[in-house]
């Protein structure tokens, strides 16, 4: 899971463009939108589209995406379970 | 009655340090390649981090230029926002085809698309301002700036607007670049800045920019000078070309004597060069000329740096040494004419007055 987090940790701020922010700054359970990371509901499109391409998962729902894109714990959580 | 067309400010990224005001060309930046990139400003002090992660590079030079054109004319906002680009935000127009390619059309992404349409840098610009007026972007390929120009010189003069934002941008692409190379417009090998002028290759040195001016048709304390006339001409054939600059001239009652100098768009294709060099050895044999694009490399709307150029010759009364083409006295010009081309193609004249 730790391994996960990481890697997610990365793939965001890659596919993100957050030049100023570092692997070590994101904390596991910090927001990733609003007063967290500030990402906003392109960067949710983005990771709808990284869920699918990196990981095979389709959120049927995009509304779902707010529980799931709620901080780095929530992402790893939803990708272990489906991958289970 | 037509009114008086004057450059209030101007702002400028480019290859060379033209994002500080407080010099002019001092410290040269040199090279030795085929694709030469700006000299990058600081873009934080101009872009909030959040918006500039992704923003293509046309966008973060022109949130610069722009912005300090607006700052040295004291504006807000203007009435209308006008931009000349070749390629747009090209950057990014690459980067979504490929996705769509290595992604077999899945998988795509919004940012890269919204950033990759040419109308992306002046509607991010009004976007940013606040500016509901006009806004308009020319893709004419080597006249898209001058196209612009001429747009906001209409609307100027007959009182549409009273101040307008003029834009030209175009940034660097490698796959741009390497496609160029293939079929000779760009250079293959790599040229010193100092050899580019005369290397006596094909192609050219490509290079990027951002250049914006305030043109207004009230003088003020920061006016640069004043637009006195300009000409557009797709295509020329080469015998016509001194017919024509003489007859744009004389319509505006000046004779070629009359020009302190001119600013030539050389740029070491040794297939196309020869326009300004017989220009050089016949209609302006007389008068001092300068030459910029191996300073600024160049692309489709390199004439920018050349419109930046005058005004900054104007403002200073400076004109370095490395601009010049030939060895006639210069000093304090008053009276400039740009003469534009790109491969023989697209001619544009631009008639400058120092206010």
């Amino acid at each position: 899971m730790s391994e996960l987090k990481q890697e997610l940790k990365e793939k965001i701020i890659e596919q993100l463009n957050l030049e100023d922010v570092s692997v070590e700054e994101i904390a596991d359970n910090d927001p990733l939108f609003g007063d967290g990371l500030g990402l906003d509901s392109i960067d949710a499109l983005e990771l709808i589209v990284m869920l699918d391409k990196d990981y095979g998962i389709k959120l049927a729902d995009p509304k779902e995406g707010r529980k799931i894109f709620e901080s780095i714990n929530t992402m790893a959580a939803y990708i272990s379970a489906k991958k289970a | 009655m037509k009114k008086e067309v004057y450059i209030n400010s101007i702002g400028s990224v480019s290859v060379q340090k033209t994002f500080d005001d407080s010099a002019f060309l001092e410290d040269i930046v040199t090279y030795n390649d085929n694709a030469i990139k700006v000299v990058d400003p600081n873009y934080k002090e101009f872009i909030p981090p959040a918006a500039a992660r992704r923003m293509a590079k046309g966008i973060k030079m022109s949130a610069v230029s722009s912005q300090n054109a607006m700052k040295e004319a004291g504006l807000e906002n203007v009435d209308a926002i006008i931009v000349g680009t070749g390629l747009g935000c090209l950057g990014d127009s690459e980067k979504f085809v490929r996705d769509i390619l290595d992604n077999d059309e899945q998988y795509l992404t919004p940012t890269r698309f919204i950033q990759s349409s040419h109308n992306t840098v002046a509607g991010s610009i009004a976007l940013d301002m606040g500016c509901k007026g006009y806004n308009f972007t020319y893709v004419h390929s080597n006249l898209s700036f001058e196209s612009s120009l001429w747009d906001a010189k209409l609307q100027l003069a007959t009182n549409e607007a009273e101040n307008i934002l003029v834009g030209a941008v175009d940034e660097l692409v490698n796959h741009h670049v390497e496609t160029h190379k293939f079929i000779d417009h760009i250079k293959k090998e790599a040229v010193p800045m100092e050899d580019v002028l005369n290397s006596g290759t094909k192609g050219i040195v490509f290079g990027e920019g951002s250049h914006f001016f305030v043109l207004s048709n009230k003088k003020q304390g920061s006016t640069y000078s004043r637009l006195i006339d300009m000409g557009i001409y797709n295509t020329l054939p080469e015998e016509k070309i001194s017919e024509t600059i003489t007859s744009f001239l004389e319509n505006n009652k000046i004779s070629i004597s009359d020009l302190d100098g001119v600013i030539l768009g050389n740029n070491g294709d040794v297939e196309f060069d020869s326009i300004y060099k017989n220009l050089g050895t016949s209609l302006f044999e007389e008068n001092p000329q300068l030459v910029y694009k191996h300073l600024s490399g160049e692309y489709d709307t390199a004439s920018g740096f050349a419109f930046w150029l005058a005004n900054k010759i104007f403002k200073t009364g400076k004109v370095p040494e490395i601009l010049r083409w030939n060895n006639l006295p210069i000093n304090n010009p008053k009276r400039l004419l740009i003469y534009n081309q790109y491969r023989g193609k697209n001619h544009s004249l631009v008639l400058l007055e120092k206010c």
